[in-house]
Order: C-alpha cells, then sequence, then structure tokens
C-alpha cells in the first residue's frame, strides 16, 4: 500500500498582482476553473502520482465581521495557495514539477511577495508549505494509477459482459468465470499494490499508540475540568455574536460558473477564528481529533457519514488568526452543503463554530449548521473562487472508485454464492 | 414548534389542491407592457383562496404568480426584489452553471426554449381551472381587455385532467402530505424512517419547515408594508412571503411514440414499466402496507403504503426507476431508528449501508407537484401535435426542492452509486465532458445480471420554464400597489 501525502505552498500576494495573477491561471484552464491536464504552465497530467491540485488565490471578504468581535485584521494577506494530494512524496512531486515545469511555476509565483528573478524554486517552495492541521483522505492507500487501472477493468468488464449476456449466457457462476478468463487473456493489467513503506507503517502504528493515550488523558482532564469550561462554552455561545449577512448573489452566481462542469467540484473557503484563547482552544482540540479520525477511522470510503468527499484539508493559517479549508467532493454544492448539515452537523460545528459568524451553537454540537439557510451563508461568503482545479480522474466519484475496487477484489476472489455473485455483477 | 395556518384567506388554494374535478386547465404567461396598467388589472384580481374552496365547492379556479422579472416590471424596487431566494431572483434560464446543474443541456438548453429563454422570459403566469365545459367561459370572463392592454401574452392551454401523463401512466400520485395544522414537530427519532407528512413550512414561506426554520423571502419595514402581517420569525418586519410560495413552471415536451417504440423493441410493458416505476395504472413495483408510514392513510396504502428500504438492490422497483429517483422515500439514515446506541453509533457512520446511504433524506426534497398536461388526449392517432406536461411544483426552496431533486436525482448520471444513467424518462442523455456516456439503463434481475440497455433515447425535451412567487392574497395587494 503506498499512503499518500499532501502539499501546500501559500504565499502572500500584492492586491495589485491579483488581477495579473489570475489572468495568468486562467490560461490554465479548458473550462472555467478547470485545468487543461497538458496547460504549459504545469501540465498536471504529466505527473503519475498526482491526484488533484489547485491554484487558489485567497481573498477573504468577511474581514468586516471581526467588528463585531472588537477586532480589526487589516493587514491580512492575500494568498496564492498552490495545494494537491499525491500518492507517495509530496516532496519527490514538488521536484519533479520544479524540474518538468520550472519555467511555468516561476511564473506564476513571480506573482508572490519576495519571489525574483533569482529565487531559487525549490527552496521558495519548501519554505512556504504549509502544515494541515487536519487532512483526510477518501481512501487511504489507493493510488492513480490503481484508480486507472481499475476503470479500466470496470470498463473492459462491463462490455465483456454485455457480449456474453448477448451470447445467452446469464448463470453467474458461468460468468465470473469466463469473465476472469477474459481479463486473464486480454487484460487490462493490474498492478498489485506495493508493500507498505515500513517507516511509515511504525509511524502510523506510533501515532496510534500516542494518540490513543493523549485521548485517554484529555478525556480525563476534560471531565473533570468540565463544569469550567462548560461555562466558558455556554457564556461563549450565549453572547459570540451572530452574523446573518447573506451571501452576495452576483458573488455566488460568478462561482458558479467554475462549478459543475464535472462530477467533482472543489471547494476553498477562508474564514477567522473567533478572537481569545477559549476558540483558539477548541479549534486546536478539535482539528486534532478530527486529524486522528481521518487517520485512524475513516480511512475506507467515508468521513462519518459522508462518502462525496476525495481529500480535505484545514490549515490554521496568520499565527492561529484563520483557517483555510479545502475540499474536492462529488455533487453540487447545494447537495454537499445538505449532505453536511443532515449527516455530520455535530462535527461541522465542532470545528467551524469557532469561526466569526458561524450561527450559534448550543452545547457545541447542536443547532449551528443545522440552523441551515445560516450556515449555508457562513460557508458561501467565505467561498473563494478556485482559479485552477485539476483531478485525475475526471468523471468518476468517490463511490465509483469504491466500487470499481470492489469490482476487482470480486474478480480476484473466488467465486461466493449465486446472491453474491449476482450482486458483484449488478456492480459491473 | 410547528405553527398552524390559520389565515385561510390569504392563500391561494393551488398549493392545497390540484383541482382534480375542474379537469379543464388554462395558462397564460403575461408580459407587462403597460406598468401601470399592469397593476390596475392586478389590483382587481382576486385568486381563489383555501378560505373559499373550505367553505364552497369551487366550480372555476384563478391563480397568479410573478417571476423577478415581472415584480421588477411591477415596479419592486431591487432592495425587496433581493430579499427573495437567490435562485428565485436568478431565474431558471438565465444562468448557465442552474442550467448544468438542472440538466438544461443539449436540446434542452435554455436557447432552445419556446419560452423562458432570454428571447421571452415571463413576467407573470395566470392559472385558470374549470369544471368540464366550463373553460371557456372562464376565460372570456379572466382574459379581459383591462388585460389585453397591459400584458403581452402567450397561451399554454393544457389538456383536459385525465389522471394520466401523455406516456400513459397513472400521474401524480406520490404527494406529501402537509402538515397545515402544525401537528407534527420535526426532527424527532421517527424522521429517521421515511415519513410522508411534511412541516407546512416546506411549502408555504412564513412558516418552519423541516429544519425548524424559515425559508429565505423579503422582510420588509412595516412603516412601508402596512398591509402586511408580521413575521413569526421576525416580529419588527412585515413579511412579503406568508402565506405564499414559490412555483416552478416547466414545459416538458414528450416523445411519446419514442418512447413506446423504444419499450416495444426492447423489453415490452415490463420494461416500461421499470423504467417508469410504477405499473400502467399506478400499482407500485414494491410491496405495500409493511411498515405503516406517517402521512400515509389507510386509503392511501395500496398505492403509496411503501418504501425501497428492503429493495436495495432495486430488484422489484429499479434504483435508477423514475419515481424512485423522483422520492426515493429515505428517511434520515437508512435502515431507520434502530435504538440510541445504534443511532449514535450510525451517526458516526458506523453499520450505514454506504450505497443506501448516498441518497438525501427525503423529507428535504419534496415536491408537491401541481402540473397539467397538454396536447392531444391520444398523441399516437395524433403524431404531429406537441404533447407533454406543463410541469408545475411549488415550494418554499426551490434550491432545496425542485433544483435538488431535478439535479442530484434526476438529472444526474451518478445517482444512487449508479453510474452512466439518468432517469430513463427524463435524461437528457448528453455524456459527460470526456464522452463517457449517461444514457444506459440498468435493470436489475433475480437470476443473473441486470439487463443493460446502452443509448436510451432522448423521451422528455424542456421546452420552457420559468420560477415564479406565487404569493399570499395581502402580498398580492402590496405588489399591484392596491
Amino acid at each position: 500500500m503506498t499512503p499518500q501525502s499532501e502539499f501546500l505552498v501559500m504565499a502572500p500576494v500584492a492586491a495589485e498582482a491579483v488581477a495579473p495573477l489570475r489572468a495568468l491561471l486562467a490560461t490554465m484552464n479548458a473550462q472555467p476553473g478547470h485545468a487543461a491536464p497538458a496547460n504549459p504552465l504545469l501540465p498536471f497530467g504529466a505527473f503519475p502520482t498526482l491526484h488533484v491540485a489547485r491554484f487558489v488565490v485567497l481573498v477573504d471578504e468577511t474581514l468586516e465581521d471581526l467588528a463585531a468581535f472588537g477586532t480589526s485584521f487589516p493587514d491580512a494577506p492575500i494568498y496564492l495557495a498552490f495545494l494537491g494530494d499525491c500518492d507517495g512524496s509530496a516532496e519527490a512531486l514538488l521536484d519533479d514539477m520544479a524540474a518538468q515545469a520550472g519555467a511555468g511555476l516561476r511564473s506564476i509565483f513571480a506573482h508572490c511577495q519576495g519571489f525574483g528573478p533569482a529565487t531559487d524554486l525549490r527552496s521558495w517552495m519548501a519554505a512556504h508549505r504549509v502544515k494541515s492541521q487536519a487532512w483526510y483522505v477518501n481512501w487511504v492507500g489507493r493510488t492513480v494509477r490503481q484508480t486507472h487501472e481499475e476503470e479500466a477493468l470496470h470498463q473492459a468488464l462491463a462490455t465483456e459482459l454485455r457480449r456474453l449476456q448477448d451470447q445467452g449466457v446469464i448463470a453467474p457462476m458461468e460468468l465470473h468465470t469466463r469473465l476472469r478468463a477474459h481479463v486473464e487473456s486480454h487484460g487490462p493489467r493490474l498492478t498489485p499494490p506495493d508493500p507498505t513503506p515500513l517507516p511509515w507503517l511504525l509511524r502510523h502504528l506510533a501515532d496510534l499508540a500516542l494518540s490513543v493515550l493523549v485521548l485517554i488523558v484529555a478525556s480525563v482532564v476534560l471531565l473533570i475540568t468540565s463544569p469550567i469550561w462548560l461555562a466558558v462554552l455556554r457564556r461563549h455561545e450565549s453572547t459570540d455574536p451572530e452574523i446573518a449577512t447573506l451571501a452576495d448573489r452576483k458573488r455566488q452566481q460568478a462561482i458558479a460558473q467554475t462549478e459543475d462542469h464535472e462530477v467533482s467540484n472543489p471547494f476553498s473557503a477562508i474564514g477567522t477564528i473567533k478572537p481569545g484563547p477559549f476558540r483558539a482552544l477548541v479549534v486546536g482540540a478539535a482539528l486534532w481529533l478530527l486529524n486522528f479520525g481521518c487517520r485512524h477511522i475513516y480511512t475506507k470510503g467515508r468521513l462519518a457519514r459522508v462518502g462525496t468527499i476525495h481529500f480535505a484539508r484545514w490549515a490554521v493559517i496568520d499565527q492561529g488568526r484563520r483557517v483555510l479549508f479545502i475540499s474536492n467532493y462529488d455533487g453540487s454544492l447545494e447537495s454537499y452543503m445538505d449532505d453536511f448539515i443532515n449527516k455530520v452537523a455535530f462535527g461541522l460545528n465542532l470545528v467551524f463554530s469557532n469561526g466569526i459568524g458561524y450561527p450559534t451553537t448550543n452545547w457545541l454540537l447542536f443547532d449551528g449548521a443545522q440552523r441551515e439557510p445560516r450556515f449555508k451563508a457562513f460557508l458561501r461568503r467565505r467561498q473563494q473562487l478556485t482559479d485552477v482545479w485539476y483531478k485525475a480522474y475526471p468523471g468518476l466519484t468517490a463511490f465509483d472508485l469504491a466500487r470499481n475496487s470492489e469490482i476487482r477484489q470480486g474478480l480476484e476472489r473466488e467465486a461466493g454464492g449465486d446472491a453474491a455473485l449476482r450482486r458483484w455483477l449488478a456492480k459491473i | 414548534m410547528p405553527i398552524p395556518v390559520t389565515e385561510l384567506d390569504d392563500v391561494q388554494g393551488l398549493i392545497k389542491t390540484g383541482y382534480g374535478p375542474l379537469t379543464e386547465a388554462f395558462y397564460l404567461l403575461l408580459r407587462v407592457r403597460d406598468a401601470q396598467a399592469a397593476r390596475y388589472w392586478l389590483q382587481g384580481f382576486y385568486p381563489t383562496t383555501m378560505g373559499e374552496l373550505k367553505r364552497t365547492k369551487a366550480r372555476t379556479a384563478k391563480h397568479i404568480a410573478i417571476s423577478a422579472p415581472g415584480l421588477a416590471a411591477l415596479g419592486l424596487g431591487p432592495e425587496i426584489i433581493e430579499g427573495f431566494s437567490p435562485e428565485f431572483v436568478g431565474g431558471m434560464g438565465a444562468d448557465p452553471a442552474r442550467s448544468r446543474r438542472l440538466g438544461d443541456v443539449g436540446a434542452n438548453a435554455p436557447e432552445h426554449w419556446d419560452w423562458g429563454g432570454a428571447d421571452w422570459a415571463p413576467d407573470l403566469l395566470l392559472m385558470l381551472f374549470a369544471e368540464p365545459g366550463g373553460l371557456e367561459a372562464l376565460k372570456a370572463q379572466e382574459i379581459t381587455q383591462d388585460l389585453i392592454a397591459a400584458f403581452e401574452t402567450r397561451h399554454l392551454p393544457a389538456a383536459p385532467m385525465d389522471g394520466r401523463e401523455p406516456f400513459g401512466f397513472v400521474d401524480g400520485l406520490s404527494q406529501p402530505t402537509l402538515d397545515w395544522d402544525g401537528r407534527r414537530e420535526p426532527n424527532s427519532e421517527q424522521d429517521l424512517d421515511y415519513g410522508n407528512q411534511i412541516a407546512i413550512g416546506e411549502f408555504v414561506l412564513g412558516y418552519p419547515d423541516e429544519y425548524g426554520l424559515y425559508s429565505q423571502r423579503p422582510l420588509l419595514r412595516p412603516d412601508r408594508a402596512a398591509g402586511l402581517p408580521r413575521a413569526h420569525d421576525a416580529p419588527d418586519r412585515a413579511d412579503l412571503g406568508r402565506n405564499g410560495s414559490y412555483l416552478v413552471l416547466r414545459q416538458l415536451q414528450q416523445d411519446v411514440r419514442g418512447f413506446w417504440n423504444f419499450v416495444e423493441t426492447h423489453g415490452g410493458m415490463p420494461l416500461a414499466e421499470a423504467m417508469v416505476g410504477r405499473k400502467l395504472d399506478g400499482e407500485p413495483l414494491v410491496a405495500t402496507g409493511g411498515r405503516a408510514i406517517r402521512g400515509i392513510s389507510h386509503d392511501q396504502v395500496k398505492l403509496n403504503g411503501f418504501d425501497f428500504e428492503s429493495d436495495g438492490d432495486g430488484l422489484a422497483c429499479p434504483v435508477t426507476g423514475h419515481v424512485r429517483r423522483a422520492n426515493p422515500r429515505t428517511g434520515d439514515v437508512p435502515g431507520g431508528d434502530r435504538g440510541l446506541i445504534r443511532n449514535l453509533l450510525a451517526m458516526l457512520g458506523f453499520g450505514v449501508d454506504r450505497r443506501a446511504d448516498t441518497i438525501a433524506s427525503s423529507r428535504f426534497h419534496r415536491l408537491l407537484r401541481r402540473g397539467r398536461k397538454y396536447g392531444p388526449i391520444d398523441p399516437i392517432a395524433d403524431p404531429e401535435e406537441p404533447v407533454g406536461l406543463h410541469f408545475v411544483t411549488v415550494g418554499a426552496s426551490i434550491a432545496r426542492q425542485f433544483e435538488f431533486v431535478q439535479g442530484a436525482w434526476l438529472a444526474s448520471a451518478k445517482f444512487a452509486g449508479l453510474s452512466g444513467e439518468q432517469d430513463p424518462l427524463l435524461g437528457s442523455r448528453q455524456p459527460f465532458p470526456d464522452d463517457r456516456p449517461t444514457d444506459g439503463f440498468r435493470w436489475p434481475q433475480a437470476d443473473g445480471p441486470c439487463k443493460a440497455f446502452e443509448g436510451l433515447p432522448q423521451f422528455v425535451t424542456v421546452r420552457g420554464g420559468a420560477y415564479f412567487f406565487l404569493p399570499g392574497v395581502r402580498a398580492l395587494r402590496f405588489i399591484a400597489g392596491g
């Protein structure tokens, strides 16, 4: 199993450089917001380990909300963020990109402050890497290559299955045998998974052990101190101002022009954490818990009940003042938000309710996101137009990928009973 | 807490009923020619109200709805209009992003529409209903010189209603039961299972919806809106939406010959019924009468007393079947209420069927259908005449109801974990951008693999559409300035 890794390179952009930068980024696209895989600036498609990637200029348009909390952030930087998720080492990928597309990357980063003609691209990117506090991978260890091979398998099996059906073969056992024989003789070839790198495995297990220990200790401490922090929480929940500003319709419409060209969409958002130590603590704890879940529990197709996210991340930036939220999800934004509200409102509340403008929660986990119109407005107002987005397997949802893996397993496994085989055939 | 609807004289009767006995109907799209004359005509227009329907048996009915451009043409300022939901203000046919979501691409694209596109977007919709033989008199009475002077008109005649849509299937069977009296408190554990009784705020503006919240509509300064009631959720504001709703109208042309030709060459009536998800006479394909379903009365059990929980593989009714896509009859969690501990585990994603859980909970995405068909009664015998549906739904959130159902459930080729098949009746059949097809239909079989069909023709083409506001009577008076 080859574990994935992520990168986020982020640097400030002067306000006057935003328009030319966006114009340059737009030249990378085949559709509004959607990269041409072979675009000359950074030919994403040439990097076989890359799952998803994006360039996004982050212009926070909710800074006025800070006034409600008696604070401000007048010098909040505008950032260019370049980020993605890949198989194996992210360092190796960035090196590869610098080697193959150095000129293109330089022309993009030249819009960032402090990037000059003499800057060394690799060390600059390394110096501007930003760590994410929580990172979600839909299926840990499923590589881009595996994804493509299993989709090819699905297509080949579908074609052969129809051919056999046309010949009148419908007995599930017989079909399984003949399909196996077909793939053995005609392909496609399926690469067996690489062995899991030992250092990763050791780190992973050590992390699990340590995290469980931390969880136990933290739970005890939290329980003992609960009267105090629950009192503080209730005070915050009753006094935190709620900002009811609606999303600007025209801005939303402009962002929507980059959406729904494909079965999946990118979501980028930036927001400010409520001031004070309490919220900083809760954000830290919530993201830690979320990250624990992502690494050790929700590694096979679902984040709690949400099965539509390919990759997502939460990064605390600006010395703890703001949070960047990035997601790659299936379906349209409205249905994504509905999915959130109806399935994981408690999780959203835990993480996002520490952000300025979030609808008021009740005991941290309740209400909040369930106040549907306000929650949607909260997200939409913080949503950023993703300038360039790339996904290595267009047309395929996270569910498709999981189903294709099941098809492969069913092919490689010895045939079960007729009912199990019929279910397997129905997936093809 | 739910709030009962008591201001029945303020509610247009169309929300309450589709007027089954008033079999004749006529729709008129209006464009304001002269704003003052239009307001004058509107001041004299009295829509049929729920109160009237309660007091007397209606022999005719008439309703009015107004689009966002219509509100502007009648003189409402942008500060009021922008208070309506963004999708209403944006309009059905005016935004390419929306068209992509709705499947209004290819032959369905607004640029090909007869109306509702850039060329001819309606300002108002006048709907007339009458008993058999009564329509001509009603038209003569309502389509007055005043109306003609005030508006440009476009006629959308409806065919006499006989309970069947043009393909021949009994239609309009699955309707939500509206909780007019505020009897049910939403979000209890009952909602983990499918239920058919839906909060009134899902269909009438100004009342709590399935979230216990209020849909978006303009709330005005009371001193500038004397005739309007105060909002339940904001007592210092006047509620322009109260007792009104949003109304979606889409003209869907049906290729009846194409449909039956396809069916006859590929599998006959059983195939047609699998595509629709009901038998020709409306009988469901899955067994009825199991668990009692809230909001399905005893006499409705035969046609609506079912959900799809026990048919996960679609062996009885294909998952892609039209009625299953349009209302998948899902509760908040697949498997429903299973006791406290297992409910909590389900919340964290444990023990929940992955495929079933790709479908959202139905109660937030229900359509209240009020449309009529058009064209000749026997489309096969009269193939030159266009035939189809004036599809109408009424609801408090166009985005969460019509647009969600149309986009995520009907037009999507990825509904419920399927791949490469859209709604077998309504699909646009447009391939994905990478040319992956969406025109398949897979018919699960108990004894072997699915029967798979490729290259389904497009059977339904969108010919026009628009979003309207169906105002309460006081809101109508406010808009008319009377």
